[in-house]
């Protein structure tokens, strides 16, 4: 009898959980079958049966070149990424393993850059920006996207370290470990998994990041942001093929996202909720 | 002596970021605040000359300001509302013991992945648009007439997107929190004939409280920027009706040329995010201590 009514509890809320999920789901699932759909199907009404066609695909490719601004975030996002951590990674370090009575105000000031609102820089920056000719160039923005994702990454990293237990550094160095073996043989394999989650969440926040993105380039430099917001006007692409392209734009993220659930909660709520 | 070289190297390791982020926060900062009592206009730039208060004074009775005040606590009130509300709800289903969990977590935070410009667009273009939107299929087949979202309820359709995009976000922070909670604790609060209403009001509503805070205050500080959803869709209009403090700063910089006018904007901006992220500071400052 109980069992019973356990199963018939766990499928009511399975039912449930499968019709929220996907209706949450739905528009990224309708712009997926849109995308292999023929111009005229993608506007004859609702239909989730598509013909199958990847000639959207193709096309975007050939008559917007796709490929540049695809390359353009590929290279800011991972670009500003490493550039953070390269920043970021001996700051965090001295934190966790060295921390002083100022630490923590440090940490505090750092997050409080964060919050900053862009539009409130937006004309110093735009002018800099222009003045030094770095509108519209990917290392502009590369170093744009550093300095916003800054505090974040110095923040993930400090949660991360601040959790490599002292001890191990002690009994090392009573093994006779020197600062270049403590290096190499104890803390980088503890500290390799913080840092890779650190680096993937920097990724998917730059990839999607659309305000500097969007208004400190036109073309040359234009990431898949500024892309596909140029498309705002419906005389843009057709739809199907505005799907094809929105969906090559949120693949890669989305499925780099999937794998990063849980650091996701850590590195956004800084360390809060775990 | 040791104790002395540490520090000076832990220092030295701090510098780059510390020195990069204080010039980062000072210059644009001091810049904003210097344009801001400024006539300076990019069109005339030749002729730029102190202006006093009157930037701020031209920004504060311009009608589209306070029109843009409201349109922001608007977005981001009505998009509070609707993810931890939804995010709560959504939280405690995916709790329970269900078949196929992991696809429907993914299912579900999917949305917080997918870059703005393209869920703007997604949404204008196959879910909301009057002639060929899943919306207006739906109307139409139940004989009722289309609603042409963007031109009737421009700002609710923005709340409806950006609120698409952090439901996610909300329902992973509450579900992780959610999570936490001890399973002892629920199960002799069952025992002692708990409802489900009392488990949840005594029991699971206080385990979250700090994970609402955090999800109510770090959406705060994003909701007040909600820029390139509103860009792709309505651009403001029609009018001034779904234009926030932030696209209004970047229509007086950009399109309107006028840098003080907007800098001034800029710095009513920074006084508003400066409340929210005092409360934000004092929550996460709490929890370093722990």
């Amino acid at each position: 009898m109980a069992r019973n009514v356990t199963t018939r509890h766990k499928i009511t809320a399975t039912v449930a959980a499968w019709i929220v999920a996907l209706i949450i789901f739905f528009p990224i699932l309708y712009t997926l079958i849109t995308s292999v759909k023929t111009e005229p199907e993608a506007i004859a009404g609702f239909s989730l049966i598509p013909s199958g066609t990847f000639e959207n695909y193709v096309t975007v490719q050939t008559q917007r070149d796709y490929f540049k601004p695809f390359m353009n975030s590929v290279v800011l996002a991972v670009g500003s990424t490493i550039l953070a951590l390269i920043i970021a990674i001996p700051s965090a370090w001295a934190m966790a393993f060295s921390p002083t009575k100022r630490t923590k105000d440090i940490l505090m000031w750092m997050l409080s850059t964060k919050m900053m609102p862009a539009v409130a820089v937006l004309v110093p920056i735009y002018l800099m920006f222009r003045d030094f000719g770095l509108l519209d160039t990917r290392i502009g923005l590369t170093v744009m996207l550093t300095l916003i994702n800054l505090p974040i990454v110095v923040w993930m990293l400090y949660t991360y370290f601040r959790e490599i237990p002292g001890e191990i550094l002690e009994a090392a160095r009573m093994d006779g470990a020197g600062l270049w073996q403590e290096i190499v043989y104890v803390l980088t394999p503890m500290a390799v998994p913080g840092i890779a989650s650190t680096l993937l969440l920097n990724i998917i926040l730059a990839w999607n990041e659309a305000f500097w993105t969007i208004r400190l380039t036109t073309t040359n430099a234009a990431p898949l942001t500024a892309f596909i917001a140029s498309f705002s006007s419906p005389q843009g692409l057709f739809w199907a093929k505005l799907s094809a392209a929105s969906t090559m734009a949120i693949a890669p993220i989305l499925i780099l996202g999937w794998f990063s659930q849980k650091q996701l909660v850590r590195g956004l709520t800084f360390g809060a909720v775990k | 002596m040791a104790t002395q070289n540490t520090k000076t190297l832990a220092r030295l390791m701090m510098a780059p970021s510390v020195l990069l982020l204080l010039v980062w926060m000072i210059v644009p900062l001091a810049m904003t605040l210097w344009f801001s009592f400024q006539n300076y206009n990019l069109l005339n730039p030749g002729n730029v000359s102190f202006a006093g208060f009157f930037n701020y004074q031209y920004f504060y009775t311009d009608p589209a300001f306070f029109q843009s005040i409201w349109n922001t606590l608007v977005i981001v009130g009505g998009v509070l509302l609707i993810t931890v509300v939804g995010g709560i709800a959504i939280a405690l289903l995916l709790d329970q013991p269900i078949f196929g969990q992991g696809v429907v977590r993914i299912l579900v935070i999917s949305p917080f992945f997918v870059m703005p410009p393209v869920a703007a667009l997604i949404w204008k273009n196959m879910i909301m648009h009057p002639g060929y939107g899943v919306l207006a299929d739906i109307a139409k087949f139940f004989g009722l007439r289309p609603v042409d979202w963007f031109a009737q309820y421009p700002l609710f359709s923005i709340v409806i997107i950006v609120a698409w995009q952090w439901l996610p976000f909300a329902t992973l922070i509450l579900l992780t929190a959610l999570q936490s909670l001890d399973g002892e604790q629920k199960e002799a609060a069952e025992m002692d004939g708990a409802n489900f209403f009392n488990r949840f009001i005594y029991l699971v509503l206080p385990h979250l409280a700090r994970a609402i805070t955090v999800v109510i205050l770090i959406q705060t500080i994003f909701l007040l920027g909600v820029y390139a959803e509103i860009l792709v869709t309505t651009n403001g209009g029609p009018g001034y009706a779904s234009t926030n403090l932030a696209f209004l700063i970047y229509r007086t910089a950009l399109l309107g040329y006028d840098v003080g006018g907007a800098s001034a904007g800029g710095i009513i901006a920074v006084v508003l995010a400066n409340i929210v992220a005092f409360f934000l500071m004092r929550a996460v400052g709490k929890n370093l201590d722990r």
